[in-house]
């Protein structure tokens, strides 16, 4: 298991942390945030429940938006567009 | 909302009924182990608490430092002060178990070890036991990491004598303790009965000229000055750094300036954000002052001052401290217990002679863990947070990889260093002692803040080298 951060398409990446515990899915979920340009989308995919909250209130703080949120099998998956 | 699965709704139904199981089994023994049970119960109620909170001591200090979000430290304050509130209740009729800690600046060095450590375990002491519950090994490695180092490093003399002052070692020759503690071989020993004992406990109440049993102590000294009062300040020391950039910045884009009452509903909506974890906290708030009066209850209907009367009533007299006693604090604790169980193990196995020491051999002692009251609780607690995920569809068992154990032991060997330190963790140490009245907890959390942001500063650049790496060869500025 290893951090991936992928290119999906065109202005969509994918940063897949799953078997990361805190603080690692929130802070690579930052980190790939301020790569992306305004408008881009990053899916962002963990498996560890605390950090859901944490990165949703990030994005709230940050003016980013959460437009997609899955939860299945304990894997969550978030599509965050970028403001 | 996804639904509950058959297969989880039965796995939960199995931990609880193994809980009432062993409470109907135990009680068939004998009465006395309804005292384990109360053990037992409150520790289930606080693993639920935790889990559904996700009450994570560490994630407070270091979500705020390392990506701004204040909910779990706003939380963790709301809950602070509401346990606050059923302390002062619990200490005005007299009935409270709790002992206030030695202050002095022992506590605040202890809190950085603490902090440093619980960002890159990635959970407190309490944290990981919840999230072993939720099936998390790399927790479980943390957990193990705390017990061993802190079993080790209560017990390690020898060269490490060299690094005791003269007069900590003059001074704990004067305690009088008997000759199988063995006082002037080993650190901690030294560290304890010749400096530690020697500082000052006391109360806000006591500080302020009141009695903490009367309700003018509980309530005002201890309460309002000694909790309320600085809860307030750190939550309008966060509003003011961290969250009324995004007041301001959203009251700008409605086109008009900033108002007091701006501020006032900016404030209470920072409050209202963290309701999750406060409405955990005030659960927990309860169970914490509702143990208390149970057990100290429990204490006179048995005629007992301490567990270890119970256990050697029991015919468990093995592993009891010289006084007779065990560890046994009568309200919410983690580490101790976790120290003691490798204890028992190490001197079972190994023959490793533990009860040379302060810690194991004049005040906790080493029992069987199947009859430790406090690992009672700590069981339970992992059960209750198994329960809670298993209902919410969050447990999952993760295998830790090698980078993750290796930052759970590193960051185990700095809180179970903290949490002998400071003769508690982030419940013993902080939680439990602010909600009291205790200053000794505020010097502990300021420790452990202290010792987060190190910590955070660190991860910040581990994160940024390692996306970096990840993200090279893409089209991205980097």
């Amino acid at each position: 298991m290893a951090v991936k951060f992928e290119k999906k398409e065109e202005g969509v990446y994918t940063l897949d942390v799953t078997g990361y515990v805190c603080p690692h899915p929130q802070l690579y979920t930052k980190k790939a945030l301020e790569k992306l340009q305004s408008g881009e989308i990053l899916e962002v995919v963990f498996d560890n429940p605390s950090s859901s909250e944490s990165i949703s209130a990030m994005c709230d703080s940050n003016g980013n938006e959460i437009i997609e949120k899955q939860m299945e099998g304990g894997k969550f998956t978030f599509k965050i567009k970028k403001a | 909302m996804e639904t509950v699965s058959k297969k989880n709704r039965n796995w939960a139904f199995a931990i609880v009924g193994f809980f009432v199981l062993v409470s109907i089994v135990s009680y068939g023994f004998h009465e006395y182990y309804v005292y384990l049970q109360a053990y037992l119960w409150f520790g289930f109620i606080y693993g639920m608490c935790l889990q559904y909170g996700r009450f994570c001591f560490a994630s407070a200090f270091r979500d705020l430092f390392a990506v701004g979000v204040p909910r779990m430290v706003v939380g963790i304050m709301i809950a602070t002060v509401l346990f606050g509130f059923t302390s002062a209740f619990v200490n005005a009729t007299g009935w409270s178990t709790f002992h206030p800690a030695p202050t002095s600046i022992h506590a605040m060095i202890a809190g950085v070890f603490f902090g440093v450590g619980m960002v890159f375990a990635g959970g407190c002491a309490s944290g990981s036991l919840y999230k072993t519950g939720e099936g998390n090994g790399v927790s479980l490695m943390v957990i193990l990491s705390i017990s061993v180092t802190q079993a080790i490093f209560v017990d390690v003399g020898g060269f490490f004598n060299n690094f005791v002052p003269q007069s900590w070692k003059e001074s704990a020759l004067q305690k009088g303790l008997p000759p199988s503690i063995n006082v002037a071989d080993g650190w901690i020993d030294q560290y304890l009965a010749g400096y530690v004992w020697n500082q000052p406990v006391l109360r806000f109440a006591e500080m302020l000229g009141m009695k903490t049993d009367s309700i003018k102590g509980a309530f005002i000294g201890n309460l309002f000055i000694g909790v309320v009062i600085p809860a307030l300040l750190l939550l309008i020391w966060v509003y003011l750094f961290w969250v009324k950039k995004n007041v301001v910045r959203k009251v700008e884009k409605e086109g008009r300036s900033v108002t007091l009452a701006d501020h006032i509903q900016g404030f209470w909506g920072m409050i209202a954000a963290s309701k999750r974890t406060a409405l955990a906290g005030l659960f927990l708030g309860i169970a914490c002052g509702l143990q208390m009066f149970v057990i100290e209850g429990l204490r006179m209907k048995f005629g007992v001052k301490n567990a270890g009367t119970i256990l050697a009533r029991l015919g468990f007299d093995y592993g009891l401290s010289a006084k007779g006693t065990v560890f046994d604090p009568g309200y919410w604790y983690v580490t101790t217990q976790e120290a003691q169980w490798v204890g028992w193990t190490l001197h079972k196995i190994f023959g490793w002679n533990f009860m040379d020491n302060i810690f194991f051999g004049w005040v906790n002692g080493i029992p069987n863990p199947a009859f430790n009251p406090a690992d009672w609780m700590s069981v339970a607690l992992i059960g209750g947070a198994a329960v809670m995920a298993l209902l919410h569809n969050e447990f999952k068992f993760k295998k830790p990889t090698k980078e993750l154990a290796i930052w759970a032991i590193i960051g185990g060997f700095f809180m179970g260093i903290g949490s002998r330190l400071a003769l508690g963790c982030n419940v013993g140490a902080f939680f439990v002692r602010t909600a009291q009245g205790d200053p000794s907890g505020w010097l502990f959390g300021i420790g452990m803040i202290g010792g987060a942001y190190i910590g955070v500063k660190f991860f910040n650049w581990w994160t940024e080298r390692k996306m970096a790496k990840e993200m090279a060869g893409l089209e991205l500025e980097l």
